[in-house]
């Protein structure tokens, strides 16, 4: 619902929100300009100085004004023409013209009314009414995507448009709020739905009849600061009946012109005051630095626009229309899909595609829409869900979980639940466990234990469906591909051979960096930009399901390097490992911000074993700066798989590895990476004391391992992995 | 210009429409580039004794702007139903407003005045720019400030 709030107000009003937010800020401009070029007044000069100094230099003086910048306008009549200036108030002097800024005007116009008189201030009304609701929903997505108030300002991960649109939002929100909320209330007053009218003071049936009497004598005037002026309107000299008119920050009043008695007087109302406020707060007039803040945060508008313009068409184009969706009633297999980006919904397909060419007859629906009497043929239920910010529910699966707790009891066919998620993020699909366990407290019979996909990851989706398959008693193969990959070939320039001798054979590729295009380089495509850490998707000849390799080189070092352990019957692995110089390979770059070595000068622990080392070899190339870097490795046999051992050497010369600890699996004495760890326990622990950030790579069961290593040896300290994580020192890249 | 006759009629008394005691007048205002926003002009008649007599016509619809036209506004208090029924929009720089209407015949030759404020967004106020006798013979006159001239026939 919230993020309906958000996405229809936003395509609709988009460009109309964009043309006001930069007429806006242009505008805020104008006061700041305004108050340093005005002279102002210096402290404690009267209006009846003012006005008597500016009455001596300007004979036929009609009328003196002060904006809100502190400028003093006078208007004069002279040789029979009326004229205008600036005044300085210090010598009652001209100083400057009078004329309005065409430019402003212009400006003004298109802000106010788009040049369409009050259709156009009506649209501009609903434009500002759009801004807010905007903001409204806003804060709420943001809140939860960063699961929760308290993490406001959270670091983000994810795609680079959708991080902009919420790293502005959440800093230009409170400029957003406070501009639409005030132009609101400023149209409502425009419209006369306020009751902030303007409040004259009655015209004195009686005057003294004189005239003359000098402004500098008016007592009224000399008791008022020039800061508290409005406007002097003078009487005509010539009308013995006619009065001076003083409008100031508190009312207005008419004073008359013989002897300066004030012969009326009303006051603002408070809603006049509030509206004068209000006015000050949207346009900056009065208020010339948080104008420009305000027009500062406005320019987010358009980049806002652009950006949710971006997120709205990916989330469109990676939800796929499902074909042949058979009717609710009579699915023998219901899939429930809680996606919220969109993704999840191309594995629904897949798998949709996949079951209906089984033989069985197949539902997709939204998880939130959960009812199982829709479904009196369903034999089985799956869930597919994605997880949002820190285990919150996805958009499409919001309420599941109070649907289900209402049901009287769990349906009779059982439940398979797959998770999809990122390991990057503390809350690795918290919210598929959520459901599985409420399942399980329900009395849900369970089709297949809980399983999980990472990051999309197709082998991961392809595993879970041989499982599938094998519970339904007849093979499945999910050959999903999230998004066509636009790839690029990649020329290997050199290899190095380790491992044959302990039957791991396992090779370092380093591949020529692409030329990027100029436009590439503008907008960040393909390999363009990339860091030790990222992923580099290969596609393999003969099939069409990428496989994901960490890079063990940044865009700086001017190559592309991967490490691949040749799998038994691996199909891509087979291919790299064959590769001889000069060969070529089609491959493209997943970014992963989860796994990128963190900015400062802390200690980094690295950890990792096998072609795990990949990206922590990356980092310690790339560590320039010389952060102390404790390296923990893992391998089989040191004369035959130690990767990067030149390297390694090389590197510690230089300073960029303070500590390489090693660990041998294959001997006498097996050894692994985390008895290394248990081995330098004391330093371990003192370097997370100091601050230290641990980054893991490798197998599902050496992280298993660590992670224990690490619990033990923290455990005096009162720290966990898990807490770690939480302050986002933890890092994991597990395959 | 539209047929404005009715209202006015019941509201000022100055127009008597259909009647044989009336004429028909043709009110020209044309306004000089003075590069602002539009201006908002109030037409009004007070009688050989300076006191206000009726309107004949309000261009700008938003009444909390009309205490700057301040003849009127003293004249009538801001009471905006001396206006209600002659009103239509304010008046660009450099255009022309033309108005017609039926004036009593009492009117003419007998000491009233016809009056014009002038008020611009951001720009001084200019009450009385313009005041004409009316005449049986018709008049005109040119205005300081927004209005280049104004004539009625």
């Amino acid at each position: 619902m919230t993020r309906a709030l958000h996405r229809w107000p936003g395509l609709v009003a988009a460009l109309l929100v964009t043309l006001l937010a930069l007429s806006g800020a242009a505008l805020s401009l104008f006061p700041a300009a305004e108050r340093l070029a005005a002279p102002q007044a210096e402290a404690g000069l009267t209006v009846a100085e003012l006005s008597g100094r500016i009455a001596a230099s300007h004979p036929g003086l009609e009328q003196i004004r002060r904006a809100p910048s502190g400028r003093i306008t006078a208007w004069w009549f002279a040789d029979g023409q009326p004229q205008s200036a600036v005044i300085d108030p210090a010598t009652g002097l001209d100083a400057g013209s009078a004329d309005p800024n065409p430019l402003q005007r212009w400006l003004t116009g298109l802000h106010r009314s788009l040049f369409l008189g009050d259709a156009g201030r009506m649209a501009a009304a609903a434009g500002a009414a759009a801004m807010l609701l905007l903001s409204g929903s806003g804060i709420l997505l943001v809140a939860r995507r960063v699961g929760g108030w308290r993490h406001w300002f959270a670091r983000l991960r994810g795609p680079l448009s959708g991080r902009l649109h919420v790293e502005i939002a959440r800093v230009a929100v409170v400029g957003l709020v406070l501009s639409s909320a005030t132009a609101l209330w400023m149209s409502a007053s425009t419209f006369e739905l306020l009751p902030d009218g303007a409040s004259a003071p009655v015209f004195p049936a009686e005057v003294s009849g004189a005239t003359g009497m000098q402004l500098a004598a008016i007592p009224a005037l000399q008791a008022l600061p020039v800061a508290e002026l409005g406007s002097l309107s003078l009487a005509d000299p010539a009308d013995a009946t006619d009065a001076h008119l003083l409008k100031t920050s508190a009312g207005s009043g008419y004073l008359d012109q013989g002897n300066g008695e004030m012969l009326s007087w009303v006051a603002l109302s408070p809603w006049q005051r509030l509206s004068g406020i209000v006015k000050m707060l949207h346009t900056g007039r009065g208020a010339a630095v948080l104008g420009l803040l305000l027009g500062l945060m406005a320019l987010g508008v358009p980049v806002m626009a652009a950006t949710g313009g971006v997120l709205w068409l990916a989330a469109r184009r990676a939800r796929p229309r499902i074909r042949g969706n058979a009717p609710a009633a009579r699915a023998d297999t219901v899939l429930l899909v809680g996606s919220e980006g969109g993704t999840t919904w191309g594995f629904a397909a897949t798998l949709h595609a996949a079951l209906t060419a089984a033989g069985h007859s197949v539902h997709v629906a939204p998880m939130a829409g959960f009812d199982p009497a829709r479904h009196p043929q369903a034999a089985r239920f799956i869930a597919l869900a994605a997880t949002y910010g820190d285990g919150a529910a996805p958009s499409s699966a919001k309420g599941f979980l109070d649907r289900l707790a209402q049901l009287e009891r769990a349906p009779e066919a059982p439940l398979a639940v797959l998770g999809f998620g990122d390991r990057g993020f503390p809350a690795y699909c918290a919210y598929a466990e959520a459901v599985a366990e409420a399942a399980r407290a329900k009395g849900w019979p369970q089709l297949l234990p809980l399983a999980t996909v990472d990051r999309q990851s197709p082998q991961d989706f392809a595993r879970w469906g041989c499982d599938l398959g094998q519970a339904l008693g007849r093979p499945l193969e999910l050959v999903h591909q999230p998004v066509v990959p636009r790839t690029e070939t990649l020329r290997l320039l050199s290899r190095r051979d380790y491992g044959a001798e302990v039957q791991a054979p396992t090779v370092i590729l380093r591949f020529a960096r692409p030329r990027p295009t100029p436009w590439q380089r503008l907008t960040g495509q393909g390999l363009a930009r990339y860091r030790a850490g990222d992923l580099l998707g290969i596609l393999p000849e003969g099939s069409a399901v990428p496989r994901l390799y960490s890079l063990a080189s940044g865009a700086g070092d001017g190559f592309v390097e991967i490490v691949v352990r040749k799998q038994p019957g691996g199909l891509c692995s087979g291919q790299l490992c064959d590769l001889a110089p000069g060969d070529s390979v089609a491959a493209f770059l997943r970014p992963n911000p989860g796994f990128r070595a963190p900015r400062g000068r802390s200690p980094l622990i690295l950890i990792g074993a096998g072609t795990g080392i990949g990206p922590l070899a990356g980092f310690i190339r790339g560590n320039r700066r010389r952060r102390p870097v404790h390296l923990f490795f893992g391998m089989r046999k040191e004369d035959s798989d130690f990767l990067y051992r030149e390297d390694l050497a090389y590197w510690q010369e230089q300073g960029r590895l303070a500590r390489l600890s090693s660990a041998q699996s294959r001997g006498p004495q097996p050894h692994y990476v985390q008895d290394a760890l248990r081995r330098d326990a004391a330093e371990v622990a003192a370097l997370i004391r100091q601050g230290a950030q641990v980054m893991v790579c490798g197998g599902r069961d050496m992280a298993a391992g660590v992670r224990a290593a690490l619990a033990e040896i923290l455990a005096p300290a009162g720290l966990t992995p898990a807490l770690l994580k939480a302050e986002g020192r933890y890092a994991e890249d597990v395959f | 210009m539209k047929p404005l006759l009715a209202t006015l009629a019941l509201t000022t008394a100055l127009v008597l429409p259909g009647l044989a005691l009336a004429r028909p007048v043709t009110l020209t205002t044309t306004l000089n580039n003075y590069g602002g926003d539009g201006a908002y002009l109030a037409l009004y008649v007070t009688d050989a004794q300076g006191a206000y007599a009726g309107s004949l016509w309000m261009a700008g619809a938003k009444s909390k702007y009309y205490d700057h036209l301040s003849g009127w506004y003293r004249a009538t208090g801001g009471d905006t139903a001396q206006v209600a029924g002659i009103t239509g929009a304010s008046v660009g720089a450099g255009r022309t407003l033309e108005i017609t209407l039926d004036l009593a015949d009492a009117l003419f030759d007998a000491g009233y005045v016809l009056h014009i404020d002038a008020a611009v967004e951001d720009m001084r106020d200019s009450p009385g720019e313009i005041a004409v006798p009316i005449t049986s013979t018709g008049g005109s006159a040119a205005g300081t400030r927004y209005i280049a001239s104004f004539s009625y026939r």
